[in-house]
């Protein structure tokens, strides 16, 4: 059975913790004591309904003042997967949390109020989708039960859709028509709404094809930790630990380690259950070399005619996540890219994304919170890096304020400055 | 070979780059294990991730002195074959040095008392990274809690400010006197925790399955009759066949009727129950809608 991580978002209304509550609710994935517990606090509150948001909404402060104000995460299972739901709130304040959510998804499940139709939140949150390059994107146009379950209304908020998607970089849409109150399209299909022939929205999650997504092309594999018992019956064993982060490793492959350009080959990999044939991302193996030679925490393994770029300067996409200070130019933060973690100086902020027109703002020469533009980083020492496009392990990282110890910002490479 | 990890080999090597990574990391990382079925879960992934090395940090037992005897003996055993020190942090010292004050009457546990102790102790010992074997499925709280849970120096969670947790980058820098809670096992579930142990064949303590021992119902929960806790008068103990689902302070930890002896019965079980665990067992987490929040907040686990 595989795993799917799906990241939500939606409009404060839309009535994305209700779907999410359905799904769970129709999967079976609620335990009694859960919806009781929902049930009277839906009746203290004067719901006229089980208001399944609030299985999703932990907090104290959430529960009183009926928002989500945090990354939540709800996990059930169907025979055919097992789904991670990462439930991010679509308030305009909490992008940081959007892109939190997304980083690890595989699929983004935007959601729209069909009387409402498409919003500048809506817009803003498959833009994210697609700078995080969350592989597959699902729209749930919710609340058909109150327009009538009318095809006119779904077709026209998914053309609009689709003409807004088409700039961004989108591999795979769904559009589907749902109502989570009623449960329509959300575990079932829906028999008030015989126009669309699609599959429900569970029957999606089910069957979306995510192996393929995974970088299985170029062999990459950060040193997490170096292995020497020194002692015992493996007394000279010297093993690579760390987690694949791309392509497939055998043994007997030729390898070059970064920086220090050493060529060697690999003499066996180990599993969590003893030594394996191939490894690929993102499993957790220890590699042993043929040769004794110096590496440690913060190296590459790669081939040597399938390097990633080896640099200092770096053009990135960056979403500031610092609620006090702004990211300016000529700031310095410590930057943590795969296993390595060293500083960077910010040498420019060349413009400013509006999220929500898409344009560039080249007037902007510093990002505030939850603002997402491009900056050229100068490193402390050179890292090992791919476009975030071509693998978003080696393509991404993040930015930590060495005062407060925050993490300020996510960032996702572009490529080596020119 | 198709290239596909099916989700307990996701989560275990998920789990793995976490354990390496604080290694990584920290000076002084510590491993809580209650002998639980999560910290069992836990420290066998520790093991996995060092193999052939010996466990680079210690292992800590909170121990509230409320103790099923099977599991004391288990812990000692468990630990020992991992070659791990361990260290214990307990709540009686805490009491003996007026650190806290033990709570009376038929209903007192040693629950809350156990936050001072877990504090201390990592105080003590300069811990500057715990390892828990808390999962989000658990509890609506915990389902918003980070992997890397940072801890200001009164050992507080704050869940309104809470660092943004990206890709796999950890972020574990801290002040001295602050320490990071590290959860690897954040994103398994009570089934996924069985299926491992099935398919890992990990040892547990006998008590998570089925046998007969004398309890008594209060609040809807199976009780152990124990020198621990003390009977009201319209209690009454009878023998019955349990199993626990959750092992904690005996005091405040019910059993739930079952037969299920092996881990195959345990993982049929599981998959078809309509009770979350901690629903089911946990008089602690009963007290309100927020009440593991606010213990989190004061430096719970």
């Amino acid at each position: 059975m595989e795993m799917l991580r799906l990241a939500t978002a939606g409009s404060v209304d839309d009535g994305k913790s209700t779907l999410i509550g359905r799904l769970l609710y129709d999967s079976k994935a609620i335990f009694e004591d859960q919806l009781e517990s929902v049930e009277r606090t839906s009746r203290d509150r004067g719901d006229e309904y089980t208001n399944l948001a609030l299985l999703t909404d932990g907090l104290r402060a959430e529960r009183e003042q009926g928002i989500t104000i945090d990354v939540a995460y709800r996990y059930f299972a169907t025979p055919a997967r097992k789904f991670v739901i990462a439930d991010t709130p679509g308030h305009v304040q909490y992008t940081r949390n959007m892109v939190t959510g997304a980083s690890t998804a595989d699929v983004a499940l935007v959601l729209v109020d069909a009387r409402k139709g498409i919003l500048e939140q809506s817009r803003r949150h498959a833009f994210i989708a697609s700078l995080l390059r969350i592989p597959h994107m699902v729209l749930c146009v919710n609340k058909m039960d109150l327009v009538d379950y009318d095809q006119d209304v779904f077709d026209a908020i998914r053309d609009e859709f689709r003409a807004f998607a088409a700039k961004l970089d989108i591999a795979d849409m769904a559009v589907i028509p749902v109502s989570a109150l009623e449960g329509d399209n959300v575990v079932n299909h829906s028999q008030n709404m015989p126009w669309y022939e699609g599959g429900s929205l569970l029957h999606h999650l089910e069957e979306v094809f995510i192996a393929s997504d995974r970088n299985l092309r170029d062999p990459r594999f950060p040193v997490q930790y170096v292995l020497r018992p020194q002692s015992g019956s493996h007394r000279d064993y010297r093993g690579y630990a760390g987690t694949v982060a791309g392509g497939v490793l055998k043994p007997g492959d030729e390898v070059v380690v970064l920086p220090s350009g050493f060529e060697s080959t690999i003499a066996g990999i180990d599993g969590p259950r003893g030594p394996v044939e191939e490894t690929f991302a993102p499993m957790a193996v220890s590699i042993t070399l043929t040769d004794d030679i110096d590496i440690s925490r913060g190296d590459m393994i790669c081939r040597p005619n399938n390097r990633p770029h080896v640099g200092q300067d770096i053009e990135a996409m960056v979403c500031w996540m610092s609620e006090t200070d702004a990211l300016v130019e000529g700031a310095k933060y410590a930057i943590k890219h795969t296993t390595r973690s060293v500083r960077a100086l910010v040498k420019s902020v060349h413009y400013q994304l509006d999220i929500n027109t898409l344009h560039r703002i080249d007037e902007a020469n510093s990002l505030a919170l939850n603002e997402i533009g491009r900056v050229s980083l100068r490193t402390t020492a050179p890292l090992f890096f791919d476009e975030y496009a071509r693998n978003r392990d080696t393509g991404s990282f993040i930015l930590i304020d060495e005062g407060t110890n925050r993490t300020v910002a996510a960032g996702m490479i572009m490529g080596p400055t020119q | 070979m198709d290239y596909e990890l099916t989700n307990l080999r996701a989560l275990e090597a998920e789990s793995m780059h976490i354990i390496r990574e604080v290694a990584a990391e920290f000076e002084r990382p510590v491993l809580l294990f209650s002998g639980g079925k999560d910290s069992v879960v836990m420290l066998h992934l520790a093991a996995k991730a060092f193999w052939p090395c010996k466990l680079p940090f210690p292992v800590m037992h909170v121990d509230t002195g409320h103790n099923f005897t099977e599991v004391i003996e288990f812990r000692d055993r468990a630990v020992d074959r991992a070659g791990a020190r361990l260290v214990v942090a307990s709540v009686q010292e805490s009491i003996d040095l007026g650190r806290v004050v033990e709570e009376t009457g038929p209903r007192a546990s040693r629950n809350r008392l156990q936050t001072t102790t877990l504090l201390d102790a990592i105080t003590d010992n300069r811990f500057n990274a715990v390892f828990g074997g808390a999962r989000r499925d658990e509890e609506k709280a915990r389902a918003k809690e980070r992997v890397y849970s940072f801890r200001d120096e009164f050992g507080q969670w704050d869940p309104k400010n809470q660092r943004p947790e990206l890709w796999s980058l950890y972020n574990g820098r801290h002040h001295q006197g602050e320490h990071i809670r590290v959860f690897p096992l954040s994103n398994w579930t009570e089934l996924d925790i069985w299926q491992y142990i099935g398919e890992e064949e990990i040892e547990l303590p006998s008590i998570y399955y089925a046998h007969r021992r004398r309890v008594f119902r209060r609040d809807g929960m199976l009780l152990a009759v124990s020198p621990f806790v003390t009977m009201m008068d319209d209690e009454d103990a009878f023998e019955m066949v349990v199993r626990y689902r959750t092992v904690g302070d005996a005091s405040c930890t019910g059993a739930v009727e079952s037969t299920a002896a092996t881990v195959a019965e345990v993982i049929a079980e599981v998959a078809a129950t309509r009770v979350t665990e901690r629903g089911a067992t946990r008089a602690d987490d009963r007290t309100s809608e927020a009440a593991m929040e606010d213990r989190k907040r004061e430096g719970y686990f």
